[in-house]
């Protein structure tokens, strides 16, 4: 058996609006932050990967960071790859570590979206959009989105009330995490009178625009005996893709998630059953009870009546997003999948407080980008 | 960017593979790819067949009708030049030659849209631009 990867360090910044923050201290406070945590020093990352950054926009975004703390990695590599990009950093780290290139890969992420640009950032978003074939359209990434709701409200029956139920869970559990952007507990009909964006998508089945970043650090599986916290172990993972643009997309109703969890769950020798909590990225409330269910956690239609029944809760039968999420937890660029991971860990630790689920032994991490474009899951097990 | 540029809807600009497409729209045609190899349809158009990645692909136009098979009604602009739009639909179109595109359903209360409506292609023309756009009509 191949020897498997952990995670030995992990950590988040403050989220929300930081008017202070660029994209380099977010950078910074995180990955020193991981460092820190895995007891490791600067000089023991041998490899680093990065994503992107709008406030920043940087060719060599990695690169700038090393020069900016004094890193000289052995292995560097900035992706981008958008929502997906905090999964990616993770599974090519794997990589590394198990090939022997690398003993410490740190894996960060952050931006600083909501002071840094403002209203900018729904055009620059939009901007995802086919140039001749979506923009002319005013399509916006809301109404890319809602053309998958729409479609499973239509065929398999999911409601207004079973997206709110998602919205007001996440909520609830964003106000039991200190760090959180949204804390504020709201209800059904809260998220049913908020804003229409793109039916159906109300503003608050959307995610936030936050301030943050979040870290990880990757290391070879033997570096578990000399790591100060409990190791976690990263039994599988996996990607799917389907399409870049979403009238592309061979389904409106599958996407590359269905493989990507079918992969990561396989390379751990593991059912859908056997996670005790999901971390699953909800760029709305729709994305994710339709991710849920093509990658087999719930048969179709079945999703909506859990969130609705309280399944989701930290208590429930299947403990979702016990940060709160995109949704309340916040939500900076590829950090916001970046968020997921690090929760991930922290449950599996038993770190989590109030939030903690109980006897947490297996964790299931899901970023995605683009339109349902890209996916990535990854399995963790607690040592 | 002035005010008359942010106010201004983005134009495509045709490019090797879409020529085609775009003087076809100016021209009330809505061209589409089909392939010589493997005789599926493709839209976009490009230098090969996505399908089977035959590189004989002949231009044909569309007959011009299809089915809504889904939709959005947008109530926040992405960006201020589609502001005084709103509410207005945008949708993924099949069409009857076997492939899907995006585009507004145009000329039609917002409101009445749904999955599954039969619709016919139109060919919008925008202030500032000669370049005409596929759009649909409900039917
Ligand atoms: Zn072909």
């Amino acid at each position: 058996m191949k020897s498997k990867a952990i995670i030995s360090g992990v950590h988040d910044t403050k989220v929300g609006a930081l008017p202070q923050s660029t994209c380099m201290s977010l950078h910074t406070e995180a990955g020193l932050g991981a460092i820190e945590d895995a007891g490791l020093k600067v000089s023991d990352v041998d490899g680093l990967l990065t994503a992107y950054s709008f406030t920043s926009p940087q060719l060599m975004l990695g690169s700038v960071f090393a020069e900016y703390v004094g890193l000289k990695p052995r292995v560097s590599a900035s992706i981008s790859m958008g929502g997906v990009t905090a999964g990616l950093l993770v599974a090519q780290a794997v990589a590394l570590v198990e090939s022997g290139k690398c003993r410490h890969v740190l894996c960060l992420t952050g931006d600083n979206r909501l002071t840094g640009l403002g209203e900018k950032v729904q055009a620059m978003l939009a901007d995802v959009g086919h140039p001749q074939y979506e923009q002319p359209y005013g399509m916006s990434v809301p109404a890319a989105f809602a053309q998958a709701a729409q479609a499973y409200m239509h065929e398999f029956g999911m409601t207004h009330e079973h997206m709110a139920a998602v919205a007001v869970n996440q909520r609830a559990n964003a106000a039991k995490h200190p760090n959180a952007h949204m804390k504020k507990p709201i209800t059904m009909e809260d998220v049913g009178n908020s804003k229409m964006v793109a039916s159906p998508l109300r503003m608050l089945d959307c995610c936030l625009v936050s301030d943050g970043g979040a870290a990880v650090i990757v290391s070879a599986g033997d570096a578990a005996r000399d790591l100060p916290k409990t190791a976690v172990r990263i039994l599988g993972v996996g990607e799917g893709y389907t399409h870049e643009h979403i009238f592309m997309s061979p389904s409106l109703v599958d996407f590359g998630c269905k493989d990507s969890a079918a992969t990561a769950l396989g390379e751990a020798g593991l059912k859908h059953a056997d996670v005790d909590c999901a971390h699953v990225y909800d760029c709305f409330s729709s994305t994710l009870l339709i991710c849920l269910e093509s990658m087999g956690f719930y048969q179709r239609g079945e999703a909506g009546g859990a969130a609705l029944s309280g399944e989701f809760a930290i208590d429930g039968r299947f403990p979702l997003n016990t940060n709160g999420g995109l949704l309340s937890y916040g939500s900076s660029g590829a950090a916001g999948g970046m968020f997921h991971v690090v929760e991930a860990v922290r449950q599996l630790r038993r770190e989590c407080g109030e939030r903690q689920v109980k006897d947490a032994e297996v964790a299931f991490a899901h970023t995605l980008g683009g339109i349902f474009s890209g996916h990535c899951s990854i399995v963790l097990g607690r040592i | 960017m002035s005010d008359s540029d942010a106010l201004k809807k983005p134009v495509p600009l045709p490019d090797a593979d879409s020529r085609v497409y775009w003087e076809g729209a100016n021209q009330g045609k809505f061209m589409f790819q089909r392939c010589n190899s493997c005789g599926k349809a493709q839209f976009y158009s490009r230098s090969l067949c996505s399908h089977c990645q035959g590189k004989e692909l002949q231009w044909l136009a569309a007959r011009g009708r299809g089915k809504v098979a889904s939709f959005s009604v947008v109530h926040r602009a992405p960006i201020r030049a589609f502001a005084a739009d709103v509410p207005y639909v945008v949708a993924l179109i099949d069409m009857d030659e076997g492939f899907r595109f995006m585009c507004n359903v145009i000329h039609c209360d917002a409101q009445a849209v749904r999955i599954g409506m039969p619709v016919k292609v139109v060919f919008e023309e925008r202030p500032g631009s000669s370049q005409k756009i596929p759009q649909v009509e409900l039917m």
